[in-house]
């Protein structure tokens, strides 16, 4: 018997319930159906529908078995005739009330309302039917009907509970109670944010996803099968199943993950139909017609520079042009960049070919685009780039610090965590030049002023120091160097620094004695911290707040750069970078070298490589001749691309390796089509450092093959007797070179779907919370590491007198190559904007909707207005995902010198009408 | 497989501003002036709702937004309260603003019988565009029936005439305390003694108790609970506690707790302290119903006279709970305990589940104590003239006062101070000079709306709590609504219906679909009355609250005592 647990009857037989189980857990454990509709577990039991109802002994009306929790020697009947009458009736008046789910398009499985009508036999509604209301189609995937809606509330609940949209209500009352979006809004026009939790959580159809009703109804009969996977766009990690039919993805719907509890953005769950592009790559190609690298993007007529190739001719013309610089101009002459999409056996097989195939470490990824600058400072100062705590920890946090991230639109499972936890009474603290979503939810909102992050940061270290919060036996114990950040930060007062970061001296103390003094307090962070030519000091700054007040290494408290891609934790801990093998064990470190020349049977090269920027530098300097890129695209990503495009396309041999026919594509001798995520097996590391299985659903299309597969045939024809025949056996390889995953094996991960690392053997459940003891540095302290104010390195002027910041937005993923080919996310931002203040678009003598024209000293775009009070005077706005209007035509290529990061969140730039 | 690689774009225009509708900065402006120093809090947000609706006799969505973001709440999180609430005129984009002034005619039972309906109609004809004339549940006046509300004054037994000339004057809203009679707003000598004599040590709180538990002072507001244990049970819970005091009289038929807050307030605020004090509330938050709007202003200026009577003052023996005054906006379901808390807290009115009870977990998760208008109002005057004063009291067995508020066709309707345990014959010969001339008595409402309907032949049983629950039927909130031979009680128990289903919350099924199937089903020439019972069964075993629960009670006892009006 358990502890704590409670005896009571349930329909005649003695039953224990555990503490806190409702009796409606209790029978449902117990195999005893009970009809309910609005409690849906994972949701907050409202009680609100009365179909659950039971009769308790000695009490003078029903109650609902949902809600309540039976107490000691409790008589409960489910079963009674009194019991029965009321759960029939409630459910024959909600049958009068709607129209069955099958007429609005769903599959009648999904009609819970009529399930149990079935099961307790309710055949007719006796009952006048009501007015029903109009459907709302407006949405791109979100269906709206009414009719079949017996206000729950389940979906106000995921709306508002859950992901803390607040977007879905309850409006008027009575009868006419009515769900409703914003202000009974058309849901196209509302602030929906197309999330879908809503639909998940719909009992009877009544919110339904346009893209399942279609399938569904094409093949009603068809039984198809449930894939569990992961979802293939950001660092969260939120596990998924693909719901699929012959060799379509019909709907995607969100896994009970460790990093996701159910939840799917709009992406994850309506952004997969790009799989079935009819643009897909289904043939490798190879060049017939000249380079042209100045275009705005990839003309229409691209097929005609390229002719289709036989698989073996491809691969040989792809890696015989490798082979041929490498034996004829040297190692150095080749680079490859891998991609943070991709598997991790993927990652690091893509490395080993590089450093052991090509013979140098110009090998990188992008996570020289985002968190490179933050990863130099956690190794600098902690001696490990990874996060100390996982997104879910905010639950335990008090004071939560968000500082240039903006977790709403890149991170939108995340922030539904830390809008959970808000709920729970932690205290946010949102800091950002441009106000977003998450600033509502903020306590404080320190809007400051962009590229004046080490003033304010080094302001509220101030006030650390200088009102005596310091965690004095957390730094004597634990730390070193603290003196010199103390000399180092006299000179920032915050009444000093206010002028310069635009934030008042009293709300800076106040935040830095609201961190230093929690019990416990997160930090997370984002490319507003990184992407900086200060990006590094940025991060140390972090790093030491939380070190100078002990906030790390205990649960709710510790330091989290929320990472962007599904896997570029993954690909940076396989060793997807030029100087780090993988586990971050360093190519100029003898002892690393030794091990992997042993393990791998090679000399290896000692000599770090170069990083993403500096590869294309050195294709102009004519050191570069050769490059291997798998799905990532530099002609978008990388800063003042028509350089970086001139660049690749100067390249003697490119071999691109894509899904599509991406701007970096379009400049290679010989692409290779490849495989999307759903099409094959393969594990990834999120944020939170937790490795996920993810499992193949649809067969790829054409010709296209999977990406390990392709690799493995580059290694062989590049002289490597490679048998890497499932990705297993590059997981298998990899476990043995990688310490922090040594107790996760593959079988582990096909039975458990995550495990969290550092995890040293297969009997450990891994730690989601890390430097409990001590930090992974030589002498196991953290360093405290000054840092002092540099200007970003182009300020605005006369001529250009707009700050440029880039970034993402909610609906398309990276250089778009992916989400502007996923129908609902393309149809819900169809292209780019330029966001800017009411006040500037005034001086400007434009209004919203029209036509602007962006320029910097590198080049110009021409994109739409989009008025936004969020972003500050004198600051514009511009997503990068938009080729046509490529925002990356306009940053400046310049470099943060240790993280090698360019400053993708500052440059000047004019805006005018065009 | 010819497709182009970029699939749209330059077809498809981005939206031109963020998701969502925007705010136009000249009506954030307004809402910013609006809220002046008010506290940004969302419990406030129904005050704030009044405040725009007084100030433009509307709400657009624009204000919604504007109220939203000043709030840092959504804008769904707005309008679900504001549409919520009858009194809010909530537009939608291009729906044009309502008439200058609302002519409300009460559409219940008290009003309906005295020709409500005929008065309505008459104006729905005469009326002009600038004024909108519509239904409106119970104003509590049920004595002036019928009655209309012009704007923010009450018309008692209006025709209209007195309707015509109301509109003529400036707007009611713009009337000030200047009318309130200078008694109502300055503290009289000699009040408060018994509240002092507590204060001031004067009286120990196990005294106190034990004289309200030897009283058996129960809750007036309807449900009867003894007011001395309910201080007990909340006493037992940790603090911090608060207090609601429940003005929202709202049951067709009630008048009772106007009548006392009109003509001695004092004693009722008096009361209230004691409350508090006895479960040493720190905040009290008293819920007046919209509609008595000349005795909101009174109570707001009573309540500064208060504070100023007993100023806050660490050395002074009478520190004051913080008392906020909360309006109403038009919800019957917020006299119930839990939805006024909801309310209190800014919320759509809907009521909780029990458990947790509210003297555990109430307004703002606080241990709360919940009291109606007239049990306070009896407090002080018990502790000032004992319990067995109050126990003295009574009639037919039963001990103790009752307010009842009469209406109907008696000839002097009214709230009658009585014995419990009277019986209505008793109370109609004795305290209302009878019938009213050709009105004979057929039926009558023992507890307004929720009450059930009892036959003459039932006018001999005591009025009291625990009295009639052997007829189906219960006391409440003491509201007699005494009908004759020119009623129908079929038509009754329909207006009744038609009157719960206006006023349900939405929130469970049994109410919300129940409420309206029953009144289609009762607006039919022939009842069904096996479907209709069925559904009373439901209603009654499966709705959350009171309102759902109780409101098949005409109906039911429609069918049970008067089976001719049914024979077919």
């Amino acid at each position: 018997m358990q502890i704590n647990s409670i005896s009571f009857t349930l329909n005649g037989a003695p039953r224990q319930a555990l503490a806190g189980e409702t009796i409606l857990q209790v029978a449902t454990r117990e195999g005893i159906e009970i009809a309910h509709l609005c409690f849906k577990e994972g949701l907050a039991a409202e009680g609100n529908c009365r179909a659950c109802m039971v009769e308790i002994d000695g009490e003078r009306v029903l109650a609902p078995s949902c809600c309540r929790q039976p107490s000691a020697g409790m008589n409960v009947q489910s079963d009674s005739a009194r019991a029965v009458a009321a759960q029939r009736g409630v459910i024959e008046l909600l049958l009068s009330e709607t129209v069955p789910a099958t007429q609005v398009g769903l599959a009648p499985a999904h009609d819970e309302l009529r399930m149990w009508a079935r099961k307790l036999d309710v055949k007719t509604a006796k009952f006048p039917a009501r007015a029903q209301p109009k459907a709302d189609l407006s949405h791109p995937a979100i269906a709206v009907n009414l009719e079949a809606c017996i206000q729950c509330t389940r979906c106000i609940r995921a709306c508002r509970e859950a992901q803390v949209n607040d977007v879905l209500g309850m409006a008027l009352r009575g009868a006419d109670a009515k769900i409703v979006f914003d202000q009974d809004d058309a849901v196209d026009q509302s602030t929906c944010v197309g999330c879908g939790e809503c639909v998940q959580a719909c009992p009877t159809g009544a919110l339904s996803s346009k893209i399942s009703a279609k399938s569904t109804q094409s093949a009603p009969q068809v039984l198809g099968k449930t894939v569990a996977s992961v979802c293939p766009y950001c660092g969260v990690g939120c596990q998924l199943d693909f719901h699929v039919q012959g060799n379509a993805i019909t709907h995607v719907t969100g896994r009970d993950g460790p990093a996701n509890a159910s939840r799917l953005c709009v992406k994850g769950r309506y952004g997969f139909d790009y799989v079935a592009s009819p643009a897909r790559l289904t043939k490798p190609l190879i060049r017939i017609a000249p380079k042209n690298a100045r275009y705005d993007r990839v003309p229409e007529n691209w097929r005609e520079s390229f002719r289709e190739a036989s698989w073996e001719e491809a691969l040989d013309f792809a890696a015989g042009g490798l082979r041929k610089l490498r034996d004829t101009c040297g190692a150095e002459s080749l680079a490859g960049f891998g991609s943070a999409k991709g598997s991790n056996e993927e990652a690091y097989l893509f490395q080993k070919l590089v450093r052991v195939g090509f013979g140098t470490n110009n090998v990188d990824h992008c996570t020289r685009l985002c968190h490179a600058s933050s990863v130099a400072a956690l190794l600098e100062g902690i001696g490990s780039g990874a996060v100390s705590n996982p997104v879910s920890d905010v639950q335990f946090a008090d004071v939560v610090i968000v500082i240039g991230a903006n977790p709403t639109v890149n991170h939108p499972v995340a922030a539904s965590f830390i809008k959970n936890a808000v709920k729970a009474g932690t205290q946010l603290i949102v800091i950002d030049p441009r106000h977003t979503e998450l600033a509502r939810h903020a306590a404080h909102f320190l809007q400051f002023k962009p590229d004046t992050d080490v003033a304010l940061l080094n302001a509220m270290l101030y006030t650390i120091v200088d009102e005596n919060l310091v965690d004095e036996k957390f730094v004597d114990e634990r730390t070193e160097n603290f003196a010199a950040l103390k000399v180092n930060v006299q000179g920032f007062s915050p009444e000093a620094m206010a002028d310069i970061c635009g934030i008042p001296a009293a709300q800076i103390r106040h935040v830095a004695r609201l961190y230093a003094t929690a019990k416990s307090a997160m930090i997370m962070w984002g490319m507003g911290i990184s992407q900086h030519i200060h990006g590094t000091d940025n991060a140390r700054c972090l790093i030491a707040l939380a070190l100078a007040t002990g906030q790390i290494g205990k649960p709710g408290s510790g330091l989290h750069p929320l990472r962007g891609q599904n896997n570029v934790q993954g690909a940076s801990d396989a060793g997807l970078i030029p100087m780090m093998f993988p586990d971050y064990q360093r190519v100029d470190d003898p002892s690393a070298n030794a091990r992997f020349e042993k393990m791998w049977g090679t000399k290896l090269a000692t000599k770090p490589g170069l990083t993403v920027v500096e590869v294309l530098g050195a294709i102009e300097a004519g050191v570069v001749k050769g490059m291997y890129i798998m799905g990532e695209n530099p002609a978008m990503s990388d800063p003042d691309v028509q350089h970086a495009r001139a660049a690749l396309a100067a390249l003697s041999h490119l071999v691109v390796q894509d899904i599509f026919m991406t701007e970096t594509a379009w400049l290679a001798d010989v692409v290779l089509p490849a495989t999307a995520w759903p099409e094959k097996n393969g594990t990834v590391t999120n944020t939170d450092r937790l490795v996920q299985m993810g499992r193949k659903a649809i067969d790829p299309p054409g010709d296209a093959r999977e990406d390990l597969w392709i690799i493995n045939q580059l290694g062989r024809r590049l002289g490597l007797d490679w048998h890497y025949d499932h990705p297993r056996v590059a997981y298998e390889e990899m476990r043995q070179a990688m310490d922090s995953i040594a107790g996760i094996s593959w079988e582990r991960l096909e039975r458990h779907s995550a495990v969290v690392y550092p995890c040293n053997d297969e009997t450990d459940a891994g730690q989601p919370v890390v430097f409990v003891e001590n930090f992974p540095r030589e002498n196991h302290r953290a360093k405290f590491v000054p840092a002092d104010l540099i200007p970003a390195a182009e300020q605005p002027d006369t001529q250009f007198p707009f700050v440029l910041i880039t970034g993402r937005q909610l609906e398309h993923w990276h250089t778009g190559a992916m989400t502007r080919n996923a129908t609902v996310l393309d149809a819900l931002e169809p292209s780019a904007t330029i966001s800017i203040h009411p006040d500037d678009l005034q001086r400007l003598n434009c209004a919203a909707g029209m036509r602007l024209r962006v320029a910097s000293r590198r080049g110009a775009i021409e994109l739409i207005a989009r008025v936004d009070e969020g972003t500050p005077p004198g600051v514009v706005f511009i997503p990068f995902a938009f080729a046509e209007a490529a925002a990356n035509t306009l940053t400046n290529p310049v470099l943060d010198p240790i993280g090698k990061i360019p400053e993708f969140k500052f440059c000047a730039v004019s805006v005018s009408p065009c | 497989m010819q497709t182009a690689r970029i699939p749209i774009s330059d077809l498809k225009k981005p939206r031109a501003t963020p998701k969502g509708r925007q705010i136009a900065p000249q009506v954030r402006a307004e809402i910013v002036g609006l809220l002046g120093e008010k506290p940004r809090d969302r419990q406030y947000l129904i005050e704030y709702l009044h405040l725009i609706q007084d100030a433009n006799g509307h709400i657009s969505a624009d204000h919604i937004a504007a109220l939203a973001q000043a709030l840092k709440l959504s804008q769904v999180e707005v309008y679900e309260v504001a549409t919520f609430y009858h009194h809010f005129d909530v537009l939608r984009d291009g729906d044009a603003a309502p008439p200058a002034h609302t002519v409300r005619i009460c559409a219940s039972i008290a009003c309906a019988i005295a020709g409500g309906q005929l008065l309505f109609e008459d104006l729905k004809n005469s009326c002009g565009a600038d004024v909108r004339v519509m239904h409106a549940p119970c104003v509590g006046q049920c004595d002036h029936a019928p009655m209309a509300v012009v704007d923010q004054v009450q018309i008692k037994t209006a025709t209209p005439q007195k309707i015509a000339q109301a509109l003529t004057l400036p707007r009611a809203s713009e009337s000030t305390s200047s009318s309130i009679p200078a008694a109502q707003i300055s503290v009289p000598e000699g009040a408060f003694s018994a509240f002092k004599n507590f204060a001031e040590g004067g009286l120990p709180l196990a005294q106190l108790i034990a004289t309200m538990k030897d009283a058996n002072l129960r809750g007036l507001g309807g449900a009867g609970f003894a007011a001395g244990r309910k201080w007990e049970i909340v006493r037992s819970f940790e603090g911090p506690r608060a207090m609601v005091v429940n003005a929202d009289e709202g049951e067709p038929g009630t008048f009772k707790d106007r009548y006392y807050l009109e003509r001695n307030p004092w004693q009722f605020w008096e009361g209230v302290l004691i409350a508090a004090w006895a479960v040493e509330a720190q905040t009290v938050y008293v819920y007046l119903r919209d509609e008595y709007h000349d005795l909101r202003r009174a109570m707001e200026a009573q309540l500064t006279a208060l504070q100023m009577h007993f100023p806050a003052l660490a050395a002074s023996p009478y520190r004051l709970p913080q008392i906020e005054m909360r309006r109403g906006a038009g919800a019957y379901i917020c006299g119930e305990e839990s939805a006024l808390i909801e309310s209190v807290e800014g919320k759509r009115g809907i009521p909780r589940l029990r458990p947790p009870y509210i003297a555990q977990a109430g307004v703002f998760g606080q241990p709360t104590l919940a009291h109606n208008v007239e049990t306070l109002y009896w407090i002080p005057e018990i502790l000032r003239k004992g319990a067995a004063w109050w126990r003295g009291q009574g009639r037919n067995g039963r001990n103790g006062l009752r307010s009842y508020s009469v209406s109907g066709r008696v000839k002097t309707p009214g709230v009658k101070l009585a014995p419990a345990g009277i019986s209505l014959h008793e109370l109609i010969d004795e305290f209302c000079d009878g019938m009213l001339a050709g009105h004979s008595l057929y039926a009558y409402l023992p507890g307004g709306a929720s009450g059930g309907i009892l036959p003459a032949s039932l006018a001999n049983v005591p009025l009291d709590f625990d009295t009639l629950q052997a007829h189906d039927a219960f006391i409440g909130s003491a509201a007699i609504v005494v009908l004759s031979q020119r009623d129908r009680v079929r038509d009754a128990a329909l207006n009744l219906m038609q009157f719960f289903e206006h006023e349900s919350c939405g929130q469970c099924t049994p109410c919300r679909v129940g409420t309206r199937k029953a009144a289609v089903l009762m607006a039919q020439e022939n009842w069904d009355e096996k479907l209709l019972s069925e559904l009373s069964q439901t209603m009654i075993d499966a709705s959350i609250c009171g309102l759902g629960q109780a409101a098949p009670n005409p109906l039911l006892t429609a069918m049970k005592y008067f089976p001719q009006e049914f024979a077919r």
